[in-house]
């Protein structure tokens, strides 16, 4: 590709950081030292070069990470390492929140100010750190420092929270659980990493964990004691069944996919496995952002070991040798932590070229999302990793036949995977036991909001919303309930007379909810839900990416809508300000590319009808 | 790369045994080739030599194209059989996708070719010297015709040094600028008796005409056709009216010839159309109507139900092989005849940037934002060499002529090579430095290379050369 | 080169009638087959359909959602409705999103769709000013107070002397950034940038044209659905009230430059070239010029008035 660069070379710190990932420059044409034997003759580029897209995130974290910003030279230097159009390249910069086009200070403090911590003052938190730091985005006063706010940074069980980020040679990363505003401004002027808080499992001791048994009990960063607790004996047992005996497994167990879309495991993985164009690969999906949802980061930050066993059977019985494994860009601790376990794993020969001397081969590569909402939609997340900015395929062809890399994909959500272990171990139909029969299994439920004991709880499938809410220890200080969240931004809120509702997939269809990715985020009458829901609009709106206008558009004019429902300043009489609301919705729905905008306007919807929230229409 | 070709086994036998002559004096011929030898003599790495060499013997089918770097040399012609031979021994001609394809850099310089604008052809590409060709055009026509072939473009200059050709008649050139050694064409012009100029503009050459016949843009302000580089003959259509007394070349040729006592009536476009179509059997099926309705048609097209040909020589994979067999001419490598030595240790070659066009009569007109001048375009190894730094002027000598033009660098260039184009000749006359050693087969001059040397300018009292027209607003200093 | 042997055929139902068409054929040109009038603005023949818009959907049976004609191929057994309510609903509210939000004065066919599907943009709002665009950060927004609808209203672009870019104007159709990118250029001197509704068609960092990949070939201009990408000729003539469409005349020529043999369209007001497009179903370009083609015909056009010589 004749690319079109800049003249001005990139700044020696940047140039190091991309190198650190690409390795070093091989002429003068990718922004080497020029040969002058060759490279007159001689320029590689082409194809070869252009399978190397995929690092450009990497490369361009590692220039966030160091410099806390991605200036122009080193974008520049970046496409001629990977032969990328500058055009394009910023155009996938420009796409994630974290990372940045204009110079910032190195330490910047993401604040959450979405749904669980904005009932726990987030907004005073942010107005607080208006007034001491300024405005969100503009540096303080000396240039050090800055902050942002933050969609859902997964940490609903602490909330208020923020996440720290701060760029330099030795970059590090921080989050903060119940802050106040001062919390914030301590840590973002503290020159090294906090100790992290403890996690706190308020089932703790609970003997009938399935998922979380080892949560709070294995030492996450140590193999041996993953052994110690069961580790690797699913898929020492997989390669014994071989790869068709597990898949049969996963199909008996009636494994239904638990990121949202709850579609059914065995028939995904019959699907890749029987595909006839190689290679097959694995992903799974930990870009865990839908607001209120925060299981796979406890899974993966206290039991890593779990999801790489689980990925490496799954890998075996789709016959895939790569997994590549995306987590949000938010999650620095579980990042760190997986990171640790792949390299045990593959010291350890539990992946690699011979995986536990089974001569089956298997590698899995960590790759670390940037801030986009929508790169949990299973095809955008495929077009991050590609390299290409994170906006959804449109479907067919589905990712079993065409997936990443243009290749049959199996992917996956880590509470899925880790299923997977009990499955192999027990028996199928011993799983399919458990729950009830169209939900089988043991369920994640994120429990946040206005109760006692926030948190991540483990039920079987059936339990009722009342039952969760009990074990979670009701309403906080013994309010009255006003709402419930179920399933996220993208499920619908449930009024206490629903609270009997089975918590399965059939049983929330039936009240014309969804369980989603498992949130249970609760209101109680001292939370004003018009801010909740406004949030909520403002929401898709912030991810939205912008590809197709239903949701492009209709993203925009759901929020103003809403804005004018709430307040009573309404454009046309509330009959026809309602039409309209059930025609955006619709259009959103019906139309649009992916499964974001299909569900934008459901938690909104049910806000309206279910709950007493629009205020008399005064038509202005 | 034929014989790497050769000696890796990668010949198409069957092919060459069937519709080809002279392999074995060809394989004899290139035996010295070695890839070393053309690494040393090239400077292209054998290890690619070898790579584009296998790459393009194992296609399927495998398509060469080439520009004026192959037929801007003493030697074209040669050059060209090189590469016809590449294609005899692969196999990859006569069929689809395949081939060979000289892409023209002009809108007609196939239609010119085709239509008899060549001193040995009639039109319809047809043998001036071929009695019965011949014969057939004066039974049309009523008149005899010269049966001996013309002199081409050089020819014309040799001819015009040794006295014998005294007036020109020209339309749509400017060889003032346009030829190499640009003084010496000059001088041999000015040398004429008489010179008649018809032209769309007033060029340098048409300054130097005794009359000038303003003739109107043959793309948009008459009717006609083209023929592009894959001979699609294409409709052109007047959509302007032409400004002041410019009229057709059609209306003033019939015009000239009413004067020299020859009545041609007025034949509209298509009517001298139908006259090619009479007289060229490859041109026959070609009516207005098909052209307009089929978005131009290649030839050969024999007649009004011939959909066109997409390729030629099909006729190499019939069995036998219809008409005679296609013969592996083998050539010599030779290098340019200006050399390299101390005093001139540069090769200059000559090209075309995108957004502009030859001498820059047409593509001068428009503001185009990627226009910045004549420069001299150095690999950055030679600017240091010489240490020169970018937009520095240098003085640019060969051993015919000198010019100045700030300097460029260019990493796709390797050291010792330098890189002018033709655009912006009134600023930087680069055919002063080019070399009119021509290619005795097709008359071409060697463009393509060039000795010259490189002098910095130290700027005096601001007496640089004259700032260039057009350089991009960006680039200007602030 | 297909022979005809090979091609299979599919059966399928469209709006009640049995249709054959060739596998492959999509169903937008399934549709377009029977007659049946089907909008499109990010579709272009000769350019990869991405199927953004949204316009064209139509209502297959089996299906959760709607599905976009112009890129779902056909299938034996598809049953397609392509004009019931819910996909006059969805094109109506697709019009209407993007009138709301963009200027279509200039874009030749909406005005038609807005009628056949009764849209009402101004139901969503009056339109909000404009303002600059092109460094808007993802993320936050703030909170509209829902009184107008928020448009991509901006200031034109006007950095070169070929052709302007008037952003007020995009409907992000993409089509654009394939004609640059693989589908015909690849020069690759824009793309997307940006998220949601601050997504945007930009060079890198948004230099002007003349800094970034840029080589004017217009191809952007040639499938651009809405006027947004426009010649400097044409955009100069409208700011003056001049440009006339109906004193002007398309004729088609061969462009006078190299060898390749582009048909160029001449669009000719009062005997002066206007713009110059290049018919999409052309073999030679497919539609595609270079700069030379689109905009290299001023030389015919810098003519001194004999009658004031």
């Amino acid at each position: 590709m004749d690319l079109r660069l800049r003249a001005t070379p990139p700044h020696a710190t940047e140039r190091a950081a991309v190198d650190a990932v690409l390795g070093p420059p091989e002429s003068g044409w990718v922004g080497g030292v020029r040969r002058s034997e060759s490279d007159g003759h001689v320029a590689r580029g082409g194809h070869d070069m252009r399978t190397r897209r995929h690092l450009l995130l990497p490369a361009l974290h590692a220039v966030q990470d160091r410099l806390g910003w991605i200036s122009p030279e080193a974008l520049n230097y970046i496409c001629q390492r990977l032969d990328i159009p500058p055009a394009e390249a910023y155009g996938v910069v420009s796409f994630y929140a974290l990372l940045s086009l204009s110079p910032q200070p190195p330490v910047v403090a993401h604040v959450c100010d979405d749904l669980a911590c904005l009932t726990k003052g987030a907004g005073a938190i942010c107005a607080e750190l208006e007034r001491t730091i300024g405005p969100a985005g503009t540096p303080s006063a000396d240039s050090r420092v800055t902050w942002h706010r933050s969609p859902c940074l997964g940490l609903c069980e602490q909330a208020p929270a923020a996440l720290i980020l701060a760029a330099g040679d030795s970059p590090h990363t921080q989050t903060l659980s119940s802050i106040r505003a001062a919390d914030v401004v301590t840590a973002l002027r503290s020159d090294h990493a906090a100790e992290t808080i403890p996690m706190i499992l308020p089932q703790a001791g609970d003997t009938g964990l399935r998922l979380l048994r080892r949560v709070g009990v294995v030492d996450p960063t140590s193999l041996d004691s993953y052994r110690a607790h069961g580790g690797y004996t699913a898929l020492r047992r997989a390669l014994e069944l071989g790869p068709s005996r597990v898949i049969r497994e996963v199909t008996d167990s009636k494994l239904l996919g638990r990121g949202g879309a709850a579609f059914p495991m065995g028939r995904k993985w019959e699907a890749v496995a029987q595909a006839a164009i190689h290679p097959h690969y694995l992903i799974c999906n930990a870009d865990e952002s839908e607001p209120g949802t925060f299981k796979d980061r406890i899974l993966m930050e206290e039991d890593p070991f779990a999801l790489l066993e689980a990925m490496t059977i799954a890998g075996f019985a789709t016959d895939c040798q790569q997994g590549y494994l995306y987590i949000r860009g938010e999650y620095p601790h579980a990042r760190e932590r997986l990171a640790g376990a792949i390299a045990q794993a593959h010291a350890r020969g539990f992946l690699g070229e011979n995986v536990m001397g089974h001569g089956f081969r298997f590698d899995i590569e960590l790759r670390r999302g940037a801030g986009a909402y929508i790169c949990g939609e299973e095809t955008a997340l495929m077009n991050s990793i590609e390299g290409y900015r994170g906006e959804p395929r449109n479907k067919p062809p589905f990712p079993v036949q065409v997936g990443l890399f243009g290749k049959p994909t199996v992917i996956n959500n880590v509470e899925t995977l880790v299923n997977v272990l009990d499955i192999v171990l027990h028996g199928g139909l011993a799983f399919a036991a458990i729950g009830t029969p169209g939900s089988t299994g043991p369920k994640l439920f994120c429990v946040s909001g206005c109760v006692t004991r926030p948190g991540l709880y483990e039920v079987p499938f059936g339990v009722t919303l009342r039952e969760l809410l009990a074990l979670a220890g009701g309403v906080r200080d013994g309010g009255s309930l006003q709402a419930v969240l179920l399933g996220g931004a993208a499920g619908s809120f449930v009024t206490p007379d629903q609270l009997d509702t089975p918590l399965t997939f059939e049983g929330t269809r039936t009240i014309g909810a969804s369980l989603g990715s498992g949130v249970v985020m609760v209101f109680d009458d001292t939370v004003d839900l018009k801010a909740i829901v406004l949030r909520i609009a403002a929401f898709f709106r912030d991810e939205s990416c912008g590809q197709c206008v239903p949701c492009r558009v209709g993203t925009v004019r759901q929020q103003e809508q809403l804005q004018r429902l709430l307040t009573g300043h309404t454009l046309s009489t509330l009959p026809e300000e309602l039409t309209l609301r059930a025609d955006i919705g619709q259009v959103m729905r019906d139309a649009s590319i992916c499964g974001l905008v299909q569900t934008a306007a459901s938690a909104i919807e049910s806000a309206l009808a279910k709950l007493q929230l629009l205020t008399p229409s005064r038509v202005s | 790369m034929g014989r790497e070709i050769i000696a890796a086994g990668l010949v198409n036998d069957t092919f060459i045994a069937q519709a080809t002559d002279g392999f074995e004096e060809y394989r004899l011929a290139v035996e010295p080739y070695t890839l070393d030898y053309a690494e040393r003599e090239t400077g292209v790495p054998a290890a690619l030599i070898r790579e584009v060499a296998h790459a393009y013997a194992d296609a399927d089918r495998a398509m060469i194209c080439w520009t004026l770097g192959i037929t801007e040399h003493h030697n074209a012609v040669d050059n060209v059989l090189a590469l016809i031979n590449l294609s005899l021994l692969t196999g990859h001609v006569g069929r689809y996708g395949s081939g060979l394809n000289p892409l023209r850099g002009q809108n007609n310089v196939q239609g010119g070719g085709d239509m008899g604008a060549l001193p040995d052809r009639l039109p319809g590409f047809q043998q001036v010297e071929d009695d019965a060709l011949r014969a057939k055009f004066e039974e049309v026509w009523g008149k005899k015709i010269p049966p001996k072939r013309g002199w081409h473009l050089s020819g014309m200059f040799e001819a015009m040094e040794r006295g014998e050709l005294t007036t020109l008649y020209i339309i749509g050139e400017n060889p003032a600028q346009s030829e190499a050694d640009a003084a010496h064409a000059l001088h041999l012009l000015k040398g004429l008796e008489h010179l008649v100029v018809q032209d769309i503009f007033l060029t340098a050459t048409a300054e130097m005409a005794d009359v000038v016949l303003p003739a109107a843009a043959g793309w948009c302000e008459a009717e006609g056709t083209v023929t592009n580089s894959e001979r699609r003959v294409q409709r052109v259509r007047k959509a302007l009216n032409p400004p002041g007394q410019a009229r057709d070349d059609t209306t003033i040729i019939c015009d000239l010839a009413r004067q020299l006592g020859y009545d041609w009536g007025h034949p509209t476009a298509e009517d001298v159309w139908n006259e090619v179509r009479r007289l060229s059997a490859n041109h026959a099926g070609m009516s207005y109507r098909r052209l307009e309705e089929l978005g131009g048609i290649q030839w050969p097209c024999y007649d009004e139900h011939h959909a066109g040909s997409p390729f030629l020589h099909g006729r190499l994979w019939e069995e036998p092989v219809r008409g005679p067999r296609a013969p592996f001419l083998a050539v010599e490598h030779d290098p340019p005849v200006d050399r390299l030595d101390g005093v001139y240790p540069i090769r200059l070659t000559t090209g075309r940037r995108l957004d502009s066009y030859n001498t820059g009569v047409q593509s001068g007109g428009y503001r185009s934002p990627l226009r910045r001048g004549e420069t001299l375009d150095l690999s950055p190894e030679d600017g240091g060499r010489y240490s020169i730094n970018e937009g520095e002027h240098v003085r640019i000598s060969s051993r015919r002529g000198s010019i100045v033009a700030p300097v460029r660098y260019d990493s796709s260039l390797r050291p010792g090579l330098a890189f002018m184009t033709l655009h912006f000749p009134d600023e930087v006359d680069t055919n002063q430095l080019t070399i009119d050693a021509t290619d005795p087969k097709s008359g071409t001059a060697e463009f393509k290379a060039t000795a010259i040397r490189i002098e910095k300018i130290e700027p005096i009292g601001g007496h640089l050369a004259a700032p260039l027209k057009d350089v991009r607003p960006a680039e200007q200093p602030d | 080169m297909t022979e005809a042997s090979a091609v299979r055929f599919i059966e399928l139902t469209i709006d009640g009638q049995s249709v054959r068409v060739p596998e492959g054929t999509t169903l937008l040109e399934a549709c377009r087959g029977q007659g049946i009038a089907t909008p499109t603005l990010c579709y272009l023949e000769n350019l990869t359909p991405v199927n953004v818009c949204r316009v064209c959907v139509v209502e297959l049976e089996g299906s959760r959602t709607l599905v976009p004609a112009c890129s779902r191929r056909a299938e034996t057994g598809m049953v397609v409705h392509t004009d019931s309510d819910r996909v006059r609903l969805s094109r109506r509210m697709v019009l209407e999103f993007l009138a709301s939000s963009v200027d279509l004065s200039l874009a030749p066919a909406v005005g038609e769709y807005l009628r056949r599907y009764n849209a009402h943009p101004e139901r969503l709002g009056p339109p909000a000013a404009g303002s600059e665009r092109d460094f808007r950060p993802v993320g936050h927004h703030h909170q509209p107070d829902g009184t107008t609808a928020e448009t991509v209203a901006q200031p034109v672009k006007v950095d070169n002397e070929l052709y302007i870019r008037d952003y007020s104007r995009c409907i992000l159709c993409y089509k654009c950034v394939e004609a640059c990118g693989v589908d015909a250029q690849n020069t690759f001197a824009i793309a997307v940038a940006g998220r949601g509704f601050d997504a945007r068609i930009s060079t890198e960092f948004a230099v002007p044209l003349p800094e970034s990949a840029c080589v004017y070939c217009g191809n952007c201009i040639g499938v651009c659905p809405t006027g947004a990408l426009m010649f400097s000729s044409e955009y100069e003539l409208r700011q003056t009230g001049a440009w006339d469409e109906a004193k002007q005349a398309q004729t088609d020529t061969i462009c006078p430059y190299c060898g390749v043999g582009c048909t160029l369209t001449l669009h000719v007001q009062d005997n002066q070239i206007v713009k110059v497009t290049s018919p999409l179903d052309h073999d030679v370009g497919h539609g595609h010029l270079c700069v030379k083609g689109r905009f290299g015909w001023q030389f015919v056009q810098n003519r001194t008035d004999p009658a004031k010589e």
